[in-house]
């Protein structure tokens, strides 16, 4: 191939790329290990869910000294969104509301407490998510939460919402 | 609010309670240009006793490297909430003081906020976009990267789903300015990349239906966000009204979803993760799904419903006599842009159509304004907007009877302010 054809060539692929791409292609590759847990969520169906499991004894102590000043005594009380329900201060508590258990653990692990997010261990969050489902009656006092059993915890407001997304789109319900 | 005496001859009402053509607003225009040309010739002893103020006696002060609002504007603030004060500190909002504000965009200071951990003291040197999960490159990009990628720039609103939450759930109206009742809600102009060239890029998967946002704050708020809105005309957001996106707007980077409710407009953002799925994150679970009047809930209500508020005048203000003012007021629609806004200047009886103060931007907060003759008799001022789709903001109790009586979120009821006889401004349900 003469060198004139050779610049031909790359000028073409090199045209090719540009209108395969409107960007200048600056994106370095991510590796796994370059993702924190927080980048993704835990999906209703279990995935993403880490080894560990805790029961909602467990979960009462900790959540005596971690989640109590805020949501209540009881997880009742509030003021800040009690997660148990029914209570008179906040009408959709996390775990009688909300359609998947999964969003329990994921939040908790995330998000709580306040003051000292991702703080909590995978069991401690296994435990604190029991403890608020049994609080609520979804689960047994006794029954272990884990990668294997969350998933499989069927919320009793599960089939209440209505997705206005699938039904009309971009109009405002 | 400042009123004058000076009116056209014959003053052309367009409806009850007062209100003028909006015709009248260039006719008095006209008029006033013309007497100022007749008074150019000043007597000559009126110049001997004006005042000569002392700041034209002295230099002014030097030029200075980033300016600030006057001195004696400093109490234009926004107004802070703080649902449970000392306990949930992070859990922190301002709204924007709309009453003090009489154009379209928000001055980056005002813009309002809604924080569910707080503003993070963020480094950007450290701060990454990741995009991964459902596509064939996992990439990540620094903000120099993104800085070399095509912009675009637009005017849109912001509006927390939650605004406007005490006009929705209080028994009785609370009597505040626009900052604590409506002031969820600011309007920029934002400038950055689109998603869709990033997801391009990092080559999404036909399986990736819908993709999570998170921030890089204490939360690590997160949404899932529709592949189609992606693709269509979301953007990531860098600078603001010209300038880099303030903190606690998401410095370095936002993402901005047009028309849609701002919790989505996710701030901080370092992630965007391609799913098959939704994700039901914690947010579009429980904090921003609504409660019907039957019982069931509705999720995934992203788009804004069409608004409207008068600002001028507006509760908390005080009429300062009988005579000619402005009305004035914003409109807007996450569906698309303003068509028509009428007032009532009777509680709804009869309505005439505001100007509108072009150009009319979709999705963003439009100015309209109405002359009126205010005679110092009782009034119930409204404004009711309709947007390019047809849709006509609700009364109150039509709102009301969708809802579960606890629903504070998307709240898009008409704005009455009664005017008292001693031109007291009150906020009223109507």
């Amino acid at each position: 191939m003469s060198m004139r054809s050779l610049i031909a060539t790359a000028l073409v692929v090199s045209l090719a790329d540009l209108a395969a791409a409107e960007g200048p292609g600056l994106g370095a590759p991510l590796a796994a290990d370059e993702i924190p847990f927080y980048a993704t969520y835990v999906m209703p169906d279990g995935r993403g869910l880490p080894a560990g499991s805790g029961t909602a004894a467990e979960g009462a102590g900790i959540y005596a000294a971690k989640c109590a000043l805020c949501h209540g005594a009881t997880g009742v009380e509030g003021p800040v969104m009690p997660p148990v329900g029914p209570n008179d201060v906040w009408a959709k508590p996390a775990g009688r509301y909300w359609p998947y258990a999964t969003t329990i653990f994921d939040y908790v692990r995330r998000a709580m407490p306040l003051d000292e997010p991702k703080s909590l261990s995978d069991a401690e969050a296994y435990a604190l998510t029991a403890f608020i489902l049994s609080r609520n009656g979804v689960i047994g006092e006794g029954d272990a939460m884990s990668a294997q059993t969350l998933p499989d915890v069927v919320m009793p407001n599960r089939e209440n919402f209505v997705d206005v997304w699938a039904t009309q789109g971009v109009t405002p319900w | 609010m400042t009123n004058s005496s000076v009116l056209p001859p014959q003053p052309d009402f367009a409806a009850g309670g007062g209100l003028l053509s909006r015709r009248m607003l260039l006719r008095g225009a006209a008029a006033g240009s013309a007497a100022g040309f007749a008074n150019l010739a000043m007597p000559e002893r009126a110049r001997a006793e004006a005042e000569i103020p002392e700041w034209v006696r002295v230099a002014g002060a030097r030029a200075r490297g980033y300016g600030m609002p006057a001195e004696q504007e400093a109490d234009v603030q926004r107004a802070i909430i703080e649902p449970f004060g000392e306990l949930a500190q992070a859990f922190s909002f301002s709204g924007t003081p709309h009453h003090r504000l009489r154009g379209t965009i928000t001055p980056s200071g005002l813009h309002f906020e809604v924080h569910h951990g707080g503003r993070p003291d963020l480094d950007p040197a450290r701060h990454r976009l990741m995009i991964h999960g459902m596509v064939d490159r996992p990439i990540r990009l620094d903000l120099d990267a993104l800085e070399r990628y095509p912009m675009v720039s637009a005017v849109h609103f912001l509006e927390c789903s939650g605004n406007s939450f005490f006009n929705a759930v209080m028994p009785e109206p609370m009597q505040a300015g626009c900052d604590m009742l409506h002031g969820l809600l600011s309007n920029s102009e934002w400038t950055g990349v689109p998603v869709r060239i990033l997801l391009e890029e990092a080559g999404i998967r036909p399986e990736g239906r819908w993709v999570l946002a998170v921030g890089n704050d204490a939360p690590s708020l997160a949404r899932s966000i529709p592949v189609e809105k992606l693709m269509d005309d979301a953007f990531i957001a860098l600078y603001q009204n010209g300038e880099r996106i303030r903190p606690e707007q998401g410095y370095p980077m936002r993402l901005l979803l047009p028309g849609f409710e701002g919790n989505m407009n996710v701030k901080w953002i370092t992630s965007l993760w391609v799913t098959d799925a939704p994700a039901h994150t914690k947010d579009e679970s429980g904090e921003y799904t609504e409660i019907l009047a039957d019982g069931s809930s509705v999720k995934f209500t992203f788009a804004m419903g069409v608004k409207s508020l008068v600002t001028h005048p507006s509760a908390t203000m005080t009429m300062s006599g009988p005579g000619f003012y402005e009305i004035s007021g914003i409109a807007w629609s996450g569906a698309g842009p303003i068509r028509k806004v009428e007032i009532s200047a009777d509680g709804g009886a009869s309505w005439a159509e505001a100007e509108l103060s072009g150009p009319v931007h979709p999705r963003a907060l439009t100015r309209f304004r109405l002359p009126w003759q205010w005679e110092g008799a009782p009034a119930l001022l409204m404004s009711r907007a309709e947007d390019a789709t047809g849709a006509v903001q609700p009364t109150r109790s039509t709102w009301k009877a969708k809802y579960d009586p606890s629903n504070f979120l998307h709240y898009n009821a008409i704005q009455p302010w009664q005017v008292t006889p001693e031109g007291m401004v009150q906020n009223v349900y109507a």
